[in-house]
């Protein structure tokens, strides 16, 4: 019985997670899903705070401890004054449990009028005071920035740049790495090697002799000036060719008795056979392009041609930094590429499921 | 989508047929890598044989034909160094802090990255229920730009930011993380291995998964120990998907940049600066920009991220296929 | 493949040339916006359009980093824009389109004076550059904590030494978390470093840091014990730019040292939490209470197609209507003299606003010759970045202030022998 219960859960730590009763947990899956918790809310979080952030106004972003949840501050017209001020209960001292509202405030202390009596000003310290808050959504964090871009345009250009790049990268990385693991050939070595080699130059060492180079070959302010040196990641090659050399070449052989040709060969069996690893590509280029900065920023000085990464940062100027905007402008550009992933990441589960029985 | 892809496919076999009669088996490999190749040559080696040229020339002009050949000076001003471990002693001091500060960098965050994946990995690889969201979880903030990231911790980490927040609340009392040299330089190891973590997680796991069931259904008949289950049997077998982690993440920990840029911009003074933010620097955030220097110094680390590479390889010589 | 390559790229740059040659005549203007700058020209220059059929004008906002980075290189590469609206004004001088032929020099002479020469180097002593946004800079008081503190603020001429004791006093009193702040810019301790003595440049007129000394100890002394809000020049790294203006705005900080260009955004975040105003720049033991001047132009290139209608757009934007129409919407301190001296009805500013650019203005005179040499010498951005990251390591203690002093000297001494 123990037997076939162990047998039916696999996996490294594999007799200690076959439960000791039929269905009660064992103290490593306690341990398991705590960590897998805490991984969650460590992963998570961040995001959560910063997507909740990005419904504040520039007044609650500033205001520290800061809050969970964006609030708004209510607040009361008192005649005499042109703006509303915002509304506070004063929750100790004489004017208990009253309402007042505030005119200022510095460090420590508030001035604060009873509505009743808008000439006297009263001091208070700020613990002194509870601000009247409810939940309120700065929504016209996100509705300002469709008005001040062209935000569509740039949502296109990004998507075009990606897709387009997405696709040169693993048609080319795939054949690549195809001859790579499936062929003996004279300098298969050293084509590795130079392959590898590319993958340790940084972008930012060869920024200025590519930049002439992308020039020269008139793709200077063009999107294909960023789509053709994106496609030339060598990871790829590097990723898929370990992947490839599983597959037994007993299928290769059998096709090309068959007098399958070489690119048949590739199309029909090793493309469909390296679809998880391909998959896996395909997720990494899109994000590599999508979050692409510091390139596009030098090729690309068109505005019609802004990524949506360019726009994000176009609010900063020289001296400011508008933090509502920025961050409702980041969650924007998190949300595709967030998307892309939960629709791809199935193929992944299931890609490497299938490869799990080999 | 695979009605359109397969015309594609079968009008493309028709050259290619034609090419194999022509080259034969073994050459028409060479056909398949070409486009590959060409790619490179042009966008990514092209650069690296001007970006030589560049580092044997001075000057600020951006056009090579401009730059007057200075020799092997900038790497001189490199090598010029009292103490070769006090940069204060050395004439491009920055330089040498970047070294040593990358140096620690790697160490730190690869050591510790590939550890939780690898454990994340075998966690995930149990049988335990809502994997593929637990999966989408880890793998999930490697999706977000490295200006993202930095933003969002910067966010969390500022003086009057959550997390002094909440110590404050907790009675711990906040520090102010990002002024403290070590602090800092510790919270970007953090936010390093926060914003990669996954990716390896995803390799380390599927890795994990090829290794067949009989394997531990053998060991478990022996009643063998679950660690000597783990140092006999599954170390070995994820030998070379550990390599290709290794591999990976010390090219991109040495070439890390965007987030740290953006986190700390290098500071407090120099203590979390490094060397591809001493490149970028010199070449192009700075006045006047000396893309010799540079250039010089991007070659020193390629030459030593080369090194490195086929130590590694050379080392695991078993698990890289032939 | 690389066929496939080739011919989209020819294609690619055929569309785009003969796109060009039946559009109607394109300018591009790269600029960036502090506040509302791009948007507001935009507006003036459909009126430009208007005026002048045929002409198509685009203004590409781009990030200030790009400017800064972008823009040199792509100007060696000759694919920069028509025109663009630049920081670096000495340095980018080998590019700009001389506008002498096309303007009337009598006119800018008379109205833009002195702001003028920082476009002009060595030889080239032409008419370059509108300024189109002077600032200043100089301190922002919290007057609301002197008042709570029960402190009198120190009056005009008063020293450096006299507001920080005064500011430390009102932090005290009233647990302000700072007593003084100043942004983290070689620009913007300038001022206070001629204040102290600093001359910048030595007999020949090359840049030096001589005299840069006392300001240097001065500062990293205040940042050790407390008086300057240390986070400011230590949270950073590089030459990067950092301002203090959340926490003044925040009410954390008593005296925050920063320009002109501060008040539209004081003004919209503080409001009426609490009294801010703006008094002259301290002086120092040097005798000097001199700020810094500042701000951006818009200038045109060389190499662009259409001169005489770059050169005509600046000048359009150089009439003293449009001028004080761009200023007045903003809020800018004007370059333009005789707009100036009308006085500019800033839109939309409150009168704190008001009486803060006026008094920014005000402290104009006040700024040494040797401040305004050192805006318009073409390696102060080198120089800047320079100040930043030694002082920094100073203030985290990397390196002692000699040290910090000698290295200043040894990168300055590189950096022109590179550019020699």
């Amino acid at each position: 019985m123990a037997n076939s219960k162990s047998a039916s859960r696999v996996g490294i730590w594999g007799f200690l997670s076959a439960t000791r009763g039929r269905d009660r947990l064992h103290w490593t899956d306690w341990v398991s899903y705590g960590y897998l918790c805490l991984g969650v809310l460590l992963m998570f979080g961040p995001v959560v705070w910063l997507v909740l952030s990005s419904f504040k106004d520039q007044n609650v972003l500033d205001r520290f401890p800061p809050r969970f949840l964006p609030y708004a501050q209510e607040t009361i017209d008192v005649p005499g004054f042109d703006a509303p001020l915002p509304a506070f209960e004063v929750i100790a001292g004489d004017l208990q449990g009253q309402i007042v509202g505030q005119t200022r405030r510095a460090a420590g202390r508030s001035e604060v009028i009873l509505p009743a009596n808008p000439d006297e000003r009263i001091r208070l310290t700020t613990d002194q005071l509870r601000p009247l808050e409810g939940v309120a959504f700065a929504t016209e964090n996100y509705t300002e920035l469709f008005g001040r871009f062209n935000f569509l345009q740039f949502f296109w250009n990004s998507t075009f740049i990606t897709v387009v790049s997405t696709l040169i990268m693993l048609t080319v990385n795939s054949m690549a790495a195809f001859a790579l693991s499936k062929y003996e050939f004279r300098g298969r070595t050293a084509v590795l090697l130079l392959v590898i080699g590319t993958l340790m130059i940084p972008l930012t060492v060869v920024l200025v002799p590519l930049f002439l180079i992308v020039t020269k070959l008139g793709m200077f302010n063009s999107v294909w000036g960023v789509i053709i040196p994106g496609a030339a990641t060598p990871t790829g090659v590097f990723l898929l060719r370990q992947y490839m050399i599983t597959i037994p070449d007993e299928i290769l052989e059998a096709a090309r008795m068959d007098k399958a040709s070489e690119w048949k060969i590739y199309w029909r069996i090793i493309v469909p056979l390296s679809a998880p690893a391909i998959a896996v590509l395909a997720i990494l280029a899109i994000m590599w392009r999508w979050n692409d900065f510091l390139w596009p920023l030098i090729v690309l000085t068109r505005s019609e041609n802004f990524t949506l990464q360019l726009a994000l940062n176009s609010f900063q100027g020289e001296l400011q930094t508008d933090w509502p905007s920025l961050l409702a402008m980041t969650v924007l550009t998190l949300l595709p590429i967030a998307a892309v992933f939960m629709f791809l990441q199935k193929y992944i589960a299931t890609g490497i499921a299938s490869t799990g029985g080999k | 989508m695979l009605a359109i892809i397969t015309p594609i496919m079968r009008i493309i076999e028709v050259p290619m047929s034609a090419l194999q009669r022509i080259l034969g088996m073994k050459r028409i490999a060479w056909v398949f890598l070409a486009p590959n190749l060409i790619l490179f040559g042009v966008f990514a080696f092209l650069p690296v044989i001007l970006n030589m040229f560049y580092s044997v020339t001075g000057g600020d002009n951006v056009l090579l034909s401009a730059r007057p050949n200075v020799g092997m000076r900038n790497f001189a001003a490199f090598a010029d160094c009292g103490n070769f471990l006090d940069p204060n002693s050395c004439r491009e001091d920055k330089f040498w802090r970047a070294i040593w500060n990358t140096s620690w960098f790697v160490t730190l965050q690869v050591g510790i990255m590939v550890a939780f994946s690898l454990l994340t990995a075998i966690i995930l690889n149990r049988d335990i229920r809502a994997r593929g969201f637990f999966r989408s979880v880890f793998f999930f903030p490697v999706l977000l730009s490295p200006v993202v990231v930095a933003l969002i911790w910067k966010w969390i980490l500022q003086r009057e930011g959550v997390l002094n927040a909440f110590l404050d609340w907790t009675g711990i009392g906040g520090v102010n993380w990002l002024v403290d040299a070590q602090w800092a330089f510790g919270w970007s190891v953090f936010i390093s291995v926060w914003a990669h973590m996954g990716f390896y997680t995803l390799i380390l796991l599927a890795g994990l998964q090829a290794i067949p069931r009989d394997v531990y259904e053998a060991a478990t008949m022996d009643r063998a120990s679950p660690w000597r289950t783990f140092r006999r049997i599954t170390l070995p077998l994820l030998a070379p998907t550990m390599l290709v982690v290794f591999v990976l993440a010390l090219i991109k920990g040495v070439q890390t940049f965007d987030e740290v840029y953006a986190f700390t911009g290098g500071g407090p003074g120099t203590a979390t600066t490094l060397i591809i933010q001493y490149i970028y620097e010199r070449g192009f955030a700075g006045t006047p920009r000396l893309f010799g220097f540079a250039a010089a110094a991007s070659l020193l680390v390629a030459v030593v991220l080369v090194l490195l590479t086929l130590v590694q390889l050379w080392a695991n010589r078993r698990n890289v296929d032939g | 493949m690389r066929n496939q390559i080739m011919k989209t790229g020819a294609i690619a740059l055929g569309l785009g040339l003969a796109a060009g040659a039946v559009s109607a005549q394109e300018i591009r203007f790269m600029c960036y916006s502090d506040g509302n700058e791009c948007d507001v020209y935009d507006d003036l220059l459909s009126q430009f359009e208007a005026e002048n059929a045929g002409v198509d004008v685009i203004v590409d906002v781009v990030p200030y980093q790009a400017i800064l980075e972008n823009l040199p290189v792509q100007l060696a590469a000759g694919t920069g824009p028509d025109l663009a609206k630049v920081t670096d004004l000495g340095g980018l001088n080998e590019y700009y389109l001389d506008l002498t032929p096309y303007v009337d020099t009598a006119y800018w002479d008379a109205s833009f004076g002195g702001t003028l020469d920082w476009y002009r180097v060595g030889d080239r002593q032409g008419y370059y550059g509108l300024h189109t946004q002077l600032t200043i800079t100089g301190p922002f008081v919290n007057a609301t904590l002197f008042e709570q503190a029960g402190v009198d603020m120190p009056g005009a001429g008063a020293t450096w030494d006299d507001w920080a004791e005064a500011s430390r006093a009102v932090a005290a009193a009233t647990d302000a978390d700072f007593p003084m702040a100043i942004d983290r810019s070689g620009h913007r301790v300038a001022g206070p470093a001629i204040s102290y003595g600093a001359q910048y440049f030595d007999a020949d007129g090359n840049g030096s840091f001589e005299g840069f000394g006392p300001f240097a100890e001065q500062f990293v002394a205040w940042n050790e014990d407390g008086t300057m809000a240390r986070d400011v020049w230590a949270s950073q790294g590089g030459a990067t730019y950092a301002d203090a203006a959340q926490e003044f705005i925040n009410g954390e900080v008593v005296f925050y040292y920063s320009g002109s260009w501060q008040v539209g955004r004081m003004d919209e975040q503080v409001g009426d939490f609490f009294d801010w105003k703006v008094v002259g720049s301290p002086c120092g033991p040097a005798g000097a209470c001199s700020g810094m001047p500042g701000g951006a132009g818009v200038v045109g290139f060389e190499q662009t197609e259409n001169p005489e209608i770059v050169a005509k757009l600046i000048d359009f934007l150089a009439r003293e209507e449009i001028y004080a129409d761009a200023s007045a919407r903003t809020r800018n301190l004007p370059a333009h003299l005789g707009v100036a001296a009308k006085g500019v009805a800033f839109e939309n500013a409150s009168p704190a606003a008001q009486a803060a650019l006026n008094a920014f203005a005000g402290d104009l005179p006040n700024v040494s010759p040797i401040a305004f040499a050192y805006q318009g010498y073409a390696g102060n951005r080198a120089m800047f970045g320079i100040t930043v990251e030694r002082l920094s390591q100073a203030i985290v203690g990397e390196l002692s202030v000699e040290d910090a002093l000698a290295r200043m000297s040894d990168d300055l001494a590189a950096a022109m022998a590179e550019t020699e």
